[in-house]
């Protein structure tokens, strides 16, 4: 009679058991929770609800703590995102050498406010926080490579490349 | 013990090795202001109100979480930890509605009370108040999000001592707020709406939903019949509803508020606590006799049921299949009290006064309609009825002494004792025993099972029978009581359960303020209660003789098993 979860299943068999082999995977670990999470989000791109409830069972940890942990690390994806991911740092250094004005020539660029995917569905635009290259502030990410001392004009440019 | 020696504001404080500044310059009389500190909590010290200056060292410290140290120099009231505070203040309040004369926390407010004492009159930061959905998706709970001031006292209650874990902070920076994973609705969570959060909650963030509009409309309807029914726990918590300090007894002087108020017939739920006993007791005396379901765990405190219905639906079967005596009541009512005096049950209004806000729910279940109506019409907390009586400028203190109407206002010690945490299992015991052996149970008082210790346990000789008894008290101690039956290392006969610390005087529906040493008090005065009552069994009752020789039949039996007792619905835990 237990009843773990009571809404119908989103993903599919396979990606279910993958997600069961990653909690096991991490488990008897110290600390799994951050591991799992990784994990998660490098299989599926981000952290789908049906996971976090999984891992919450699985963990034996409440689900409130784990998206809270989940929302607290701007890594971590919640919802599905475009097939390029724009972190823009608002960290203070990059805030104070013109981030702004940088976010401000991506929302025009993309056509999309900041948190938004475009209608193509190749940008999300994101904000972040320090992804520690202050030395090169203002600063973003586009998946996983750094642009550095960005100006609004670079903009385009940059954006280009992904094309 | 190691002691520790101090300086605070010049005076010199001796204090055990361990305490914390706060508790120190507490023990000098010197009261530092605190936020996120709970006395009943771990420390948390985010909200750094509580900062000292402490000589040698180069920032403030929170008092809080700070150990006295032997030699130290405190300063607890310079100009610049005065300012430091200010500030800290009010950039809480540039992100705060500035609402108190609507807010339902108005006067009863720490943050409102924080704002005076430091003396801000002006707030020195932009204000930026954050726009959040209010969450009234339950019939108990009302959620704020604009008015929390991330605090995490609701956390530490809700994970910590209910065992529950439904609120944590969310997001990052300013968008940070306490709230349900995914910020779902509470009623789409394992949520047990027991209002503990409500209780520690130091703002209007968090709080009772008011049901106290519809009463008063009932009341000013001449066509309806409106009878009240009082928890046994609110007669020892009212008192402060209206002034009066933690552990003053009010059960005349609440009966008298209540009439005042408009209320057709002032009944007791008191009453329907001794059937519960003759049912509650009939049912574990059958389940030892026939190789029932054992341990039998009691069914009276609905945030108990929502909770076991969500984490251990498989033990449903241990329940007892009583209703509580809320229910109880409601459904006796609008049958054998609308029979009796000759009413139309459709005119019947039967409103609860109740300390607890998972009342509110139970009120609501679809099976709670045995009646041919809804048993119990309106739910009001303790704290929905101070408003009630502030609203009507009753002289509270100055009220007579007035008794509780016939039939259903008769009661005996043992349901005034179903307010505190081991209440029930002692009403239980007393009758039971008397039951069983025929005998004359000649002390009455159950010790073991009485106090503030998390869980208590007891074995009582009775005609032979070894009963093994345990008794818990707020949801995480539950928790253990429930894995450990769960791993078949539970080899009770009888177990109570109370959803809230200290038992329903410390219920979520309670006066705001509610902390374990006002529980204390509160338990204090709900065995003096016992104490001065007529009769103490719940079956030496003559109300409750009458009930079963006229209408009834006997405990357990058919009419009993329509009215009196109920069925649970396993739920999910997400
Ligand atoms: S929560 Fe307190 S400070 Fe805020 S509006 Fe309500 S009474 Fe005022
Ligand atoms: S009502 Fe109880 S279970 Fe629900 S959020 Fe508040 S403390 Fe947690
Ligand atoms: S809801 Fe209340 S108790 Fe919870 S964090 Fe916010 S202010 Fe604190």
């Amino acid at each position: 009679m237990a009843v773990a979860t009571k809404k119908p299943s989103v993903l599919s068999k396979s990606a279910l058991a993958k997600v069961d082999q990653i909690i096991a995977r991490h488990k008897d670990q110290p600390g799994p929770l951050l591991p799992v999470l990784h994990a998660l989000q490098a299989e599926f791109k981000y952290l789908p609800e049906e996971a976090l409830v999984r891992v919450a069972i699985g963990l034996d940890i409440p689900l409130s703590k784990i998206y809270g942990v989940a929302s607290f690390y701007t890594l971590f994806n919640l919802r599905p995102k475009a097939e390029h991911v724009i972190r823009a740092c608002e960290s203070a250094p990059c805030h104070v050498r013109g981030a702004k004005e940088v976010i401000e020539a991506l929302e025009n660029a993309l056509g999309v406010k900041v948190g938004e995917d475009t209608r193509d569905g190749r940008f999300t635009l994101e904000l972040s926080s320090c992804i520690g290259v202050c030395g090169v502030a203002p600063a973003i990410m586009i998946d996983d490579e750094v642009f550095g001392n960005l100006t609004p004009d670079m903009v385009p440019g940059i954006l280009a490349r992904f094309n | 013990m190691d002691m520790v020696t101090l300086t605070i504001d010049g005076r010199k404080v001796q204090v055990a090795k361990g305490a914390t500044i706060l508790e120190a310059a507490k023990a000098a009389g010197i009261s530092i202001p605190t936020l996120c500190h709970h006395p009943d909590q771990a420390v948390k010290a985010v909200c750094r109100v509580c900062i000292v200056e402490i000589q040698g060292q180069r920032t403030f410290q929170a008092a809080c979480a700070y150990p006295a140290g032997e030699g130290m120099v405190v300063k607890t009231n310079t100009p610049a930890v005065r300012e430091a505070r200010k500030l800290i203040v009010e950039l809480i309040l540039s992100r705060h509605p500035q609402d108190c004369l609507k807010c339902e926390k108005n006067l009863h407010c720490e943050l409102q009370e924080l704002a005076e004492n430091l003396g801000i009159r002006d707030v020195r930061f932009e204000q930026e108040v954050r726009e959040f959905a209010e969450d009234h998706s339950t019939p108990s709970i009302v959620r704020d999000p604009s008015k929390c001031i991330l605090c995490r006292r609701c956390v530490y209650t809700c994970h910590e001592v209910q065992g529950v874990g439904v609120l944590y902070p969310i997001n990052r920076g300013k968008d940070a707020i306490v709230a349900p994973a995914m910020d779902k609705d509470l009623a789409d969570l394992a949520c047990a709406l027991c209002g503990q959060c409500t209780l520690v909650c130091p703002t209007g963030a968090i709080t009772e939903r008011d049901d106290t509009a519809k009463v008063w409309a009932a009341i000013a309807d001449p066509q309806k019949h409106v009878v009240v029914q009082t928890a046994p726990a609110t007669r020892a918590t009212l008192g402060e509803e209206m002034g009066l300090p933690a552990g003053t007894l009010v059960t005349g002087k609440l009966v008298a508020a209540l009439r005042r108020l408009g209320f057709d017939r002032v009944f007791d739920t008191d009453f329907t606590a001794d059937l519960t006993i003759l049912e509650e007791g009939s049912e574990l005396i059958e389940r030892v006799k026939t190789g029932g379901k054992l341990p039998l765990i009691t069914s009276c405190s609905p945030g108990w049921i929502k909770f076991i219905e969500h984490y251990y639906p498989d033990l449903l079967p241990h329940l007892s299949t009583c209703k509580s005596p809320q229910q109880m009541f409601g459904a006796l009512a609008k049958t054998y009290y609308a029979e009796k005096a000759g009413i139309n049950p459709k005119d019947i209004f039967v409103v609860s006064i109740m300390p607890c806000t998972a009342k509110k729910f139970e009120g609501q279940r679809p099976e709670m309609n045995d009646s041919g109506y809804q048993d119990v019409d309106v739910v009001l907390t303790s704290r929905e009825l101070g408003r009630m009586m502030r609203q009507a400028g009753l002289d509270f203190e100055h009220l007579p002494e007035e008794d509780y109407d016939l039939p259903l206002g008769i009661s005996t010690g043992a349901a005034a004792i179903f307010g505190a945490t081991g209440g029930v299992m002692e009403a239980a015991l007393r009758t039971a025993y008397e039951l069983l052996t025929g005998k004359t149970l000649e002390d009455v008082d159950f010790k073991a099972v009485r106090g503030m210790e998390s869980i208590k346990e007891a074995a009582v000789p009775v005609d032979g029978l070894n009963v093994k008894v345990a008794v818990a008290h707020g949801l995480n101690n539950a928790r253990k009581l429930m894995d450990k039956l769960a791993a078949g290392q539970a080899d009770y006969h009888f177990i109570e359960i109370m959803c809230c610390p200290g038992g329903c005087i410390g219920g979520g529906g309670q006066p705001f303020g509610t902390n374990n040493a006002i529980r204390g008090k509160r338990i204090d005065a709900i065995y003096r209660e016992d104490q001065r009552m007529e009769f103490r069994k719940s079956h030496e009752n003559p109300v409750i003789k009458q009930l079963y020789a006229e209408y009834l039949g006997r405990p357990l039996g058919e009419k009993s098993h329509h009215l009196l007792h109920t069925h649970y619905t396993p739920r999910s835990k997400y």
